[in-house]
């Protein structure tokens, strides 16, 4: 495929590599925040390549992984209401809650429906006009454009029947959260292509400036990546500190001003809960006051009590602090047939990332 | 076509998306898909330029 083939030229990959090595002086620690990072990282076994000095650790980029347990047990208890249709992306499915999931749930005769696109959550909701659609609205900044056109289209069509539970996340407020941990050192950050393509450079900035740690926005093929490393570590060896961008192809300095239009549109910024990071301000969205009638939470239902499987270490890989193979139940009780944690489920998620690579 | 909406070929494969967040588009121009929306364009210069300059460092060791 053009723009995707060329960036995996294994000569060049190779001299990069080379020049990685050449290059690197001073023992570090990268974060890549992305879980399609991470999964890119194990195909191209670039952990094994690196000089053993550079260290590569996975972050919190699954947006499946970082959905609290209360908001899929939500999801649950909506699902048994007989009024209604879920409507979700595919990858939710199989997320264990604290007692059951939306596939359990569906096999229970539930009605769930799997869309790949938020435009076919209205279209259910036409179609099922005695019905309440819900749609999970779970993603990061790349999603949040498109879930934000379902609320505009719901509303100019003066669609009644379509509710959004809204789960949504802003990356930059929980890189912050990560630089404030004491138990991990990050030295610079991979930073997420793709929610870059929409936020653009301004939001990470605090990242140099208060933290004084560089980042890079990097695409998601091996030279891509290598390249990304070998911009930070050159910053890192000339002791500077900025926000960078290695995927120049889809990533402006001001991003795609339209979809952020669209986000705020509808939306402001409000704090979100995190697996793992807890609460933190500003890190995800709320309804703005005239699309608060399309906001689930005003549902009156009661919620299981929300439990976490008590070995599950889900919460501290997302945070970088333990890797999957510090997990008891790490291909022992946990594998991707029958996850314990969500991190084992997402074809993002570390957990399930280190299963099929390691 | 239906409004903002546009066919697109992702490897070989035709497929419906959104132009809603990116509507500043002409056919034969490569878009960016993310869940059914084109959320940027493709800049082939800036492709090139970052071959370009990965092949430069490549030659310079």
């Amino acid at each position: 495929m053009k723009f995707v083939d060329e960036f995996r030229n294994k000569g060049i990959a190779e001299r990069m590599i080379q020049k990685i090595q050449k290059t690197s002086t001073r023992p570090i620690q990268l974060m890549e925040v992305c879980g399609t990072h991470t999964v890119s990282i194990f195909r191209y076994g670039i952990r094994g390549i690196l000089p053993n000095h550079i260290k590569l650790i996975s972050g919190p980029g699954c947006p499946v992984c970082v959905t609290p347990n209360q908001d899929i047990d939500l999801a649950i208890a909506l699902s048994r209401q007989k009024d209604v249709v879920i409507v979700t992306f595919g990858d939710m499915m199989r997320v264990p809650g604290s007692t059951s999931s939306l596939q359990k749930e569906r096999a229970e005769g539930r009605d769930i429906r799997i869309i790949y696109s938020s435009l076919e959550a209205l279209k259910i909701a036409k179609e099922h006009p005695g019905k309440k659609a819900v749609f999970l609205a779970i993603g990061f900044e790349t999603t949040s454009p498109t879930i934000a056109v379902a609320l505009l289209r719901a509303k100019e069509e003066k669609l009644h029947n379509l509710f959004f539970l809204n789960s949504q996340k802003r990356v930059p407020p929980a890189l912050a959260a990560l630089l404030q941990l004491k138990q991990v050192k990050i030295d610079g950050f991979i930073l997420p292509g793709h929610v870059s393509t929409i936020i653009g450079t301004n939001p990470y900035q605090f990242i140099a400036k208060e933290f004084g740690k560089p980042a890079v926005i990097t695409g998601f093929e091996p030279l891509d990546i290598l390249q990304g490393i070998w911009m930070l570590i050159k910053q890192i060896e000339e002791d500077r500190a900025s926000i960078e961008i290695q995927y120049r192809r889809v990533v402006r300095e001001n991003g795609n001003p339209i979809a952020i239009n669209k986000i705020y549109e509808v939306f402001e910024k409000g704090e979100s809960e995190w697996r793992g990071l807890g609460r933190i301000p500003d890190s995800g969205y709320r309804f703005k006051e005239s699309y608060k009638e399309m906001d689930v939470r005003n549902f009156d239902i009661e919620v299981e009590p929300s439990k976490e499987h008590s070995e599950c270490l889900c919460g501290e890989v997302l945070q970088g602090i333990k890797s999957p193979l510090e997990c008891r139940l790490f291909k022992v009780a946990c594998h991707p047939e029958n996850p314990v944690g969500p991190c084992m489920v997402s074809i993002e998620g570390t957990c399930h990332t280190y299963f099929k690579y390691q | 076509m239906k409004k903002n909406m546009a066919q697109v070929d992702v490897g070989g494969f035709l497929r419906e998306i959104s132009l809603d967040l990116c509507p500043d588009v002409s056919i034969g121009e490569y878009v960016l898909i993310h869940a059914g929306f084109a959320i940027q364009k493709v800049d082939g210069e800036e492709a090139m330029e970052t071959l370009n300059l990965l092949k430069k460092m490549a030659e310079a060791i």
